[in-house]
């Protein structure tokens, strides 16, 4: 047994001020993507050294493992602190999502760490679905790459609407206000083409500690900005309560005779006593009698809220199923359409039966891809099979009932995964975008519209007659905005635009 | 033993420990709605407190709908038996208590056997042998992700094969809340609800809750040795003073429960809770630095999860 700690031993006890300070807000969690060399594995490791994360027995562990392996300021290597298999501390390589934990007086930090190099799309698939945001690493010297688009392509897609960009190296770039400067302006483009709005641009030094915890006035006296954990502390959480009121059903409660109970996280909106809801797939309607917690009964739920929810009148209601805003519900059907990322060596293949589950919902689904986005290019090509990795569209063809809402506006509830029925392997997680009928829908609604029976909508209701998509004509700046959008440019090929002069 | 209760009603919990408590729940009803057998892994320590109070809450008006599993080595401490026993009649739950016969019968002693052996025939392939006894097909643990660097990898659902083993290059992918509960007869998973919790969220939320705790997680003066660079307990007649070994009195508590000759306590003068969570935020070591088997060697926790310790 090896002894580093007699210094901890003979330390005297403290006495300990309690800093036992209430948390206004959840956990903030978030993901960091980087390639290889830009530093990640340091900036993660540089959060928590500086925010005392680490204690001595991990770094004396650490000194253990890796006495060779030191930075170049003497602290220890941060990457084998990150690192946790034993594989990984061999190979010097990190394997899959580590999750990291942090606090400070203002907030506590859930960090999904993913590794840079193989398998990207997989981990960081996994390691989005839960965030609020992602900071994206760029090496200050090597400026935006192949990869920080892809990066950021990703992040967009698992519905992440903040990111921060932290240029990393900037020491190594002179601490350059204008190499800065460029590379925020372009990823604010970037950004914003994939409709990720919200960026906050940060010049750092994760090996020097510049602009991660502490600030940077001496080396960079031309930053006004937040530091990246000021940035963290400061970023604003997930929140699914302002859409309608979802109760996927996990369980039923029936402790007695007299009692019958709903139990499930509400997943959207909020509930109170007296609300009418319906129970999905049946169409059942009843009122809210009361939510019981454990605590007492209580007036209101709210999204996240784990609850238990008691029903006026005897319904069917059994695990599966969904209670819902009676005047906000959710879509039903057999076809719905689908972004996935495949996971699996085997891909995802047309036809194929899988088990899907959604929130507590789980029913056979057969799967036919329809594209495969090149995260190179953003384009989306068009697919039968999507390979390990990929990040494709597809229809979904339930043989029961199946009940989402848009991922967009609520992932909870627009979120599930397929399972391999052989293999037991989650083989793919998918995001729902539409119902299959929808685009039909459109193309019959664009080809009726005969009041107005000017020339350029005969023009278009024949061109849509013709070629089969939707035809729009609309001022080029407009134009513009709607295609870059994320929905639009997914279905980009099931549009025909016609130019306005 | 030591008991919180509040007087007055408690004010609601705080958002982040509410966030936390939430995901705990669904993850309890969730493992409870998909498994036949489920079975809680109940270790009398902090965590398992907390888990337990989480699991009274997820099944409110009803009872847990499973058994609790306790894995005696027979090398606890005395207190932590008679406070399961009291928790067990208190709160009605079903209690299963396994101690490894062959262990018993070939006298495995953490004295004779050495820390890996003992833990691996006592806690290891006794907790194999209870759940293949009951055939549990899911089993809840309070492991926490920041407790230990391989733990930091580990899913909410963790996969284990026929013969519990965990094969961390091969997990499923977990995505959003959804779990991946479909295995084959043989198969099990184990269940943390607690993945996302600190050390100190565990502290917090016991303040909160009042959840009550065995007496020894709160400083008071008592009988120690200084033993391969621990304190060791000296009240239990079964551990033998090594020459040169002096039985002192110190003001000590444990930050983690386990077997007594294997857990080493820390000087404190930490009475209550709220003293407790103090002394956790200006802590420079971690939990499991009083914990001889992670010691052993690096990685040698991920190598026991590896066999199917918890």
């Amino acid at each position: 047994m090896t002894l580093h700690l007699e210094a901890a031993l003979r330390a005297e006890p403290q006495a300990g001020v309690a800093r036992n300070v209430p948390r206004h807000t959840r956990p903030l969690r978030f993901i960091t993507c980087g390639s290889v060399d830009d530093g990640k594995s340091t900036l993660i490791g540089r959060l928590l050294w500086d925010t005392k994360a680490v204690k001595e027995d991990q770094a004396a562990s650490l000194a253990r493992d890796g006495a060779s392996r030191q930075n170049e300021l003497g602290l220890p290597d941060f990457a084998l602190l990150l690192d946790g298999l034993q594989a990984e501390r061999e190979q010097g390589i990190t394997i899959d999502v580590a999750w990291r934990y942090f606090s400070t007086d203002r907030r506590s930090f859930i960090v999904a760490d993913t590794p840079g190099h193989e398998q990207y799309t997989r981990n960081m698939a996994t390691g989005a679905s839960t965030v609020d945001l992602a900071v994206l690493l760029v090496d200050a010297r090597a400026g935006l790459l192949q990869q920080t688009r892809r990066h950021a392509t990703i992040v967009s897609l698992m519905g992440i609407r903040q990111v921060v960009l932290a240029v990393n190296k900037i020491d190594l770039a002179a601490y350059s206000r204008d190499v800065f400067e460029a590379l925020a302006h372009e990823f604010r483009e970037l950004a914003l083409s994939l409709g990720i709005t919200q960026v906050t641009a940060i010049p750092v030094s994760a090996l020097k500690g510049e602009n991660v915890v502490r600030g940077a006035a001496t080396s960079m006296p031309w930053y006004h900005g937040p530091t990246l954990l000021e940035a963290l502390e400061a970023a604003t959480v997930r929140s699914e309560q302002a859409v309608g009121f979802r109760l996927p059903v996990q369980r039923v409660s029936r402790p007695g005779e007299s009692f019958r109970g709903y139990q499930g996280t509400v997943a959207g909106g909020a509930v109170k006593p007296g609300d009418s809801v319906a129970v999905l797939p049946s169409g059942a309607i009843a009122n809210v009698a009361k939510i019981v917690t454990f605590d007492l009964v209580r007036n209101a739920a709210v999204a996240g809220d784990a609850i238990t929810l008691v029903l006026d009148r005897p319904v069917d209601v059994a695990r599966g199923d969904m209670i819902v805003a009676l005047d906000a519900q959710p879509m039903t059907g057999r076809r719905f359409e689908a972004r996935l990322v495949s996971l699996t060596q085997e891909g995802i293949h047309p036809g194929r039966r899988y088990w899907q589950k959604s929130s507590s919902r789980r029913q056979r689904v057969s799967v036919t891809p329809t594209a495969l986005l090149d995260l190179a290019s953003g384009a989306w090509q068009g697919a039968e099979a999507l390979p390990f990795n990929g990040i494709g569209r597809a229809l979904l063809d339930f043989e029961e009932t199946a009940i989402f809402d848009i991922y967009d506006r609520n992932r909870a509830t627009g979120a599930f995964i397929l399972i391999d029925p052989d293999t037991h392997d989650t083989v793919a997680g998918g995001m729902v975008t539409g119902t299959g009928a929808a685009i039909a829908g459109l193309r019959r609604l664009s080809g009726d519209a005969t009041s107005q029976n000017t020339a350029h909508l005969r023009e278009a209701r024949q061109k849509s007659a013709e070629t089969g998509k939707v035809t729009v004509r609309l001022p080029a700046d407009l134009l513009a905005v709607l295609l870059d959008s994320e929905v639009v440019s997914e279905r980009r090929t099931d549009i025909e635009v016609l130019s306005d002069d | 033993m030591t008991e919180l209760r509040h007087a007055v009603p408690k004010p609601p919990l705080d958002p982040h420990l509410k966030a936390l408590e939430n995901e705990a729940i669904h993850i309890f009803r969730e493992v409870a709605a998909e498994f036949e057998r489920p079975v809680m892994l109940y270790s009398i320590g902090k965590d398992s407190s907390v888990l337990l109070h989480l699991a009274r809450k997820a099944f409110h008006p009803g009872v847990i709908p499973f058994p609790l599993l306790h894995i005696d080595t027979g090398w606890k401490f005395a207190e932590m038996i008679a406070f399961r026993d009291r928790m067990a009649a208190e709160f009605g739950f079903e209690l299963i208590v396994h101690t490894n016969p062959r262990g018993v019968a070939e006298n495995v002693t953490p004295f004779t056997h050495g820390s890996a052996r003992y833990t691996d025939i006592m806690k290891t392939e006794a907790l194999r042998q209870a759940l293949d006894a009951g055939r549990f097909d899911a089993a809840f643990g309070g492991a926490r992700r920041d407790e230990e660097a391989s733990r930091a990898k580990e899913r909410i659902y963790s996969f284990r094969t026929p013969d519990h083993r965990w094969d961390p290059r091969n997990q499923r992918p977990e995505l959003w809340s959804i779990y991946n509960g479909m295995i084959r007869p043989g198969e099990s998973v184990r269940a943390f609800p607690l993945s996302n919790w600190t050390e100190v969220d565990i502290w917090r939320y016991i303040e909160a809750e009042a959840i009550p705790l065995p007496s020894l997680y709160f400083a008071a003066p008592r009988p120690v040795v200084q033993r391969d660079g621990m304190l060791i307990l000296a009240a239990d007649t079964r551990l033998v003073l090594l020459p040169g070994e002096v039985r002192q009195t110190r003001s000590v508590r444990f930050r983690t429960l386990g077997c007594f000759p294997l857990t080493g306590a820390i000087p404190s003068k930490a009475t209550t809770v709220a003293d407790i969570i103090g002394e956790l935020e200006i802590a420079t070591v971690s939990e499991r630095q009083g914990r001889a088997i992670d010691r052993d060697q690096s990685g040698s926790m991920e190598k026991k999860k590896r066999e199917g310790y918890f």
